[in-house]
């Protein structure tokens, strides 16, 4: 990057150089910015084209011969983006190192800490949501993964009403959580819910799914992988499909039994699948808060059920504590990070960015 | 004519039931069992759905005396739910889709902008896999991350209710500047996965055409417009139906950004989450019949274009 600035001063500096001397108080601010437009207001328009082609072509040399055209087209929304983003994540840090809370109208910036993640330390509440976090990240896809790849192998056995099935299998996840969060609830319900009906056909129950601490969490990770094991589904199956079909002829030859043919053969294959599609779930997990917010209609859910973006949503915007609330967030986006970034590394050596 | 008729006909029985003789011949216990799990699943993923429905329609006493998936009786059966539903919801449909319709495809356009201005030219790889990691991890990141400094900006920082005020002036609720806001704020957010769902698409064109169109001198612009513009139709249909799904589902940043149900400006999702809770408990026909009144938008895209939902889910 140095290279590239020295490089880049080397080709604009005739020019410039020469209005310095021609106004040496403003060098400062032109040494930076004010190069290109520098250029506009001398007389000569010559020089200026000159210096503007340079700095294209030096730019180009370093970046590849469309770099500036095509910047056009994806600067500006990678910029918005960038913002919105990586702005927005920055700022956040910023804000959970104050002690903004209440109706503050903006955060005091002067005083820097890490009080609130001392706080959260201490916080039993934020060591339970961070462990219910893990929990229900790992169960939640775990789970999906297992049921989505059972399903995409049994629909790849060449079956009729193929469509109907899939399509079937993935409509839930056509749904907001907002939705879901109702039929669950009804499901749930304690008097007149299917789950305890079932239940108690097999002589148990009834259970309060929604009331019981050690249950509630499990209940909703439950939910959850029925409303996207048919999204690991359709992953695994476009895996299973980009497999040679001479690989399930082989493992026949060799006289492996079906269930040894794809535990030995066939799933080591959907190595890939299973890791995009474990990304994307622990993320959607990650975002249960509509679900549980909508499970409740409000910011605390069932006791036992409460997770880090929940408590985040609730500690800033019912308690008004934002710069706590800003602290879990941080840690939540640490979480995040820890999944996506060897995700990203992994894709990227795979050329597959 | 009238001999041949039943002769065609009965000779079409015929070959249908050896047809169907040799299948049931072929047919394996290995197979009936992959059908029965097969459709055991499919009832598992239908029952919370189907449950919901019918439940829609009972009266409370209904709701009570007959299963949770059987259909209500004759004398359980009402709309009345479905009227309140309605009545409550609709001005929460309007809503959604003022700023879903707009930010879907503002955001598919600039997603497709932005994947050809990263795809096609030719620029040196490793910086273009840096802004594509950034991007594509823009997708992934837990929005709570973004909340508390989402807030700042739009309630201190971007004053848009007071640059829009010749639009007060007409008489609208200034409520609705949450609605723009939501555009903009969904449009940003929605940038990083539309650039990556057309992306996986352009890398797959063929660049014969677009490099010879190169050859003859064609601006970058020009070949978006003529040649890769024409050819995105089919990924304009994933993109549109994926990202008008998860706006229309969204309910974190109505939430922080509208914050009140009884804004004349809420959006369905937020109406819905408190519908149905009262003190005197819940009426669960009362919010099964709203989840499907809310959910008709995503549920029509999903039948109709399942195919391309299935598509964008996928890449």
């Amino acid at each position: 990057m140095l290279d590239f600035y020295r490089r880049l001063y080397r080709t604009i500096r005739p020019s410039s150089g020469d209005d310095d001397e021609a106004r040496p108080g403003d060098a400062e601010v032109r040494a930076d910015g004010g190069v290109v437009s520098d250029g506009a207001a001398g007389s000569a328009a010559e020089p200026e084209r000159d210096l503007v082609t340079r700095i294209k072509s030096a730019l180009d040399r370093r970046f590849g011969s469309d770099f500036m055209e095509s910047s056009v087209f994806w600067l500006p929304p990678f910029l918005l983006m960038g913002l919105f983003v990586y702005g927005a994540v920055i700022w956040n840090l910023l804000i959970s190192l104050t002690d903004y809370e209440r109706f503050e109208n903006a955060p005091d910036y002067s005083n820097l800490d890490f009080e609130m993640y001392t706080r959260a330390l201490a916080d039993s509440g934020f060591i339970d949501a961070a462990i219910n976090t893990l929990i229900l990240l790992i169960a939640f896809t775990a789970g999906t993964l297992a049921v989505g790849l059972v399903l995409a192998i049994l629909i790849d056995r060449g079956i009729r009403f193929e469509n109907t099935f899939r399509t079937i299998y993935l409509l839930p996840m056509s749904l907001s959580f907002v939705v879901t969060a109702q039929f669950w609830l009804w499901i749930y319900n304690y008097n007149n819910g299917i789950a305890n009906s079932l239940i108690g056909t097999v002589g148990l129950g009834p259970v309060s799914w929604l009331g019981n601490q050690d249950i509630v969490l499990y209940a909703i990770i439950f939910a959850l992988m029925w409303q996207f094991s048919g999204y690991a589904m359709v992953v695994y199956l476009a895996g299973l499909r980009a497999i040679p079909t001479e690989h399930y002829e082989a493992a026949k030859v060799d006289g492996a039994s079906t269930l040894k043919m794809y535990w030995r053969v066939i799933i080591p294959q959907l190595k890939g699948a299973t890791i995009s599609a474990a990304v994307v779930l622990m993320v959607f997990g990650m975002k249960a808060f509509d679900f549980l917010y909508s499970l409740v209609g409000g910011y605390r859910p069932p006791n036992g059920a409460d997770i880090l973006a929940t408590k985040m949503v609730r500690e800033a915007y019912a308690n008004l504590n934002w710069a706590y609330g800003s602290a879990i967030a941080i840690v939540l986006f640490g979480m995040a990070l820890s999944v996506i970034g060897p995700y990203l590394v992994y894709e990227y050596r795979r050329d597959n960015l | 004519m009238s001999d041949t008729e039943p002769r065609t006909d009965g000779g079409a029985t015929a070959t249908t039931t050896a047809r169907l003789r040799r299948k049931i011949d072929r047919l394996t216990v290995e197979d009936v069992g992959l059908y029965v799990v097969l459709t055991l699943a499919a009832a598992f993923y239908l029952v919370p759905i189907e449950s919901g429905l019918v439940t829609s329609f009972k009266t409370g006493t209904a709701i009570i005396e007959t299963a949770p998936f059987a259909p209500p009786g004759p004398s359980g059966l009402t709309f009345e739910k479905w009227r309140t539903a309605i009545d409550v919801l609709l001005r929460g449909m309007g809503n959604s889709l003022l700023y879903a319709v707009p930010a879907t495809v503002i955001s598919a356009f600039v997603g497709s902008i932005t994947a050809y201005g990263l795809t096609i030219p030719t620029w040196k790889k490793s910086y273009k896999a840096l802004v594509l990691m950034l991007i594509i991890a823009g997708i992934f990141i837990p929005y709570q991350a973004v909340l508390v400094p989402l807030t700042q900006f739009w309630s201190q920082w971007a004053q848009l209710t007071e640059v829009l005020s010749f639009v007060w002036a007409l008489g609208i609720n200034d409520d609705y500047v949450g609605i723009i806001e939501l555009v903009i704020t969904h449009v940003a957010y929605g940038i990083p996965i539309c650039t990556l769902l057309f992306r996986t698409y352009y890398k797959t064109m063929s660049d014969e055409m677009i490099e010879s169109a190169r050859l003859d001198g064609a601006t970058l612009r020009r070949v978006y417009r003529r040649i890769v513009l024409p050819l995105s139709g089919p990924m304009f249909a994933v993109v549109l139906i994926y990202q008008f799904t998860q706006i229309w589902n969204d309910l974190l940043f109505t939430l922080v950004i509208v914050s009140t149900e009884s804004s004349p400006a809420a959006p369905v999702v937020l109406i819905l989450a408190g519908l149905g809770t009262s003190m005197e408990g819940q009426d669960f026909a009362l919010r099964m019949a709203g989840a499907f009144f809310a959910a008709l938008p995503t549920l029509a895209v999903y039948i109709f274009f399942g195919e391309e939902f299935a598509e964008g889910v996928a890449a």
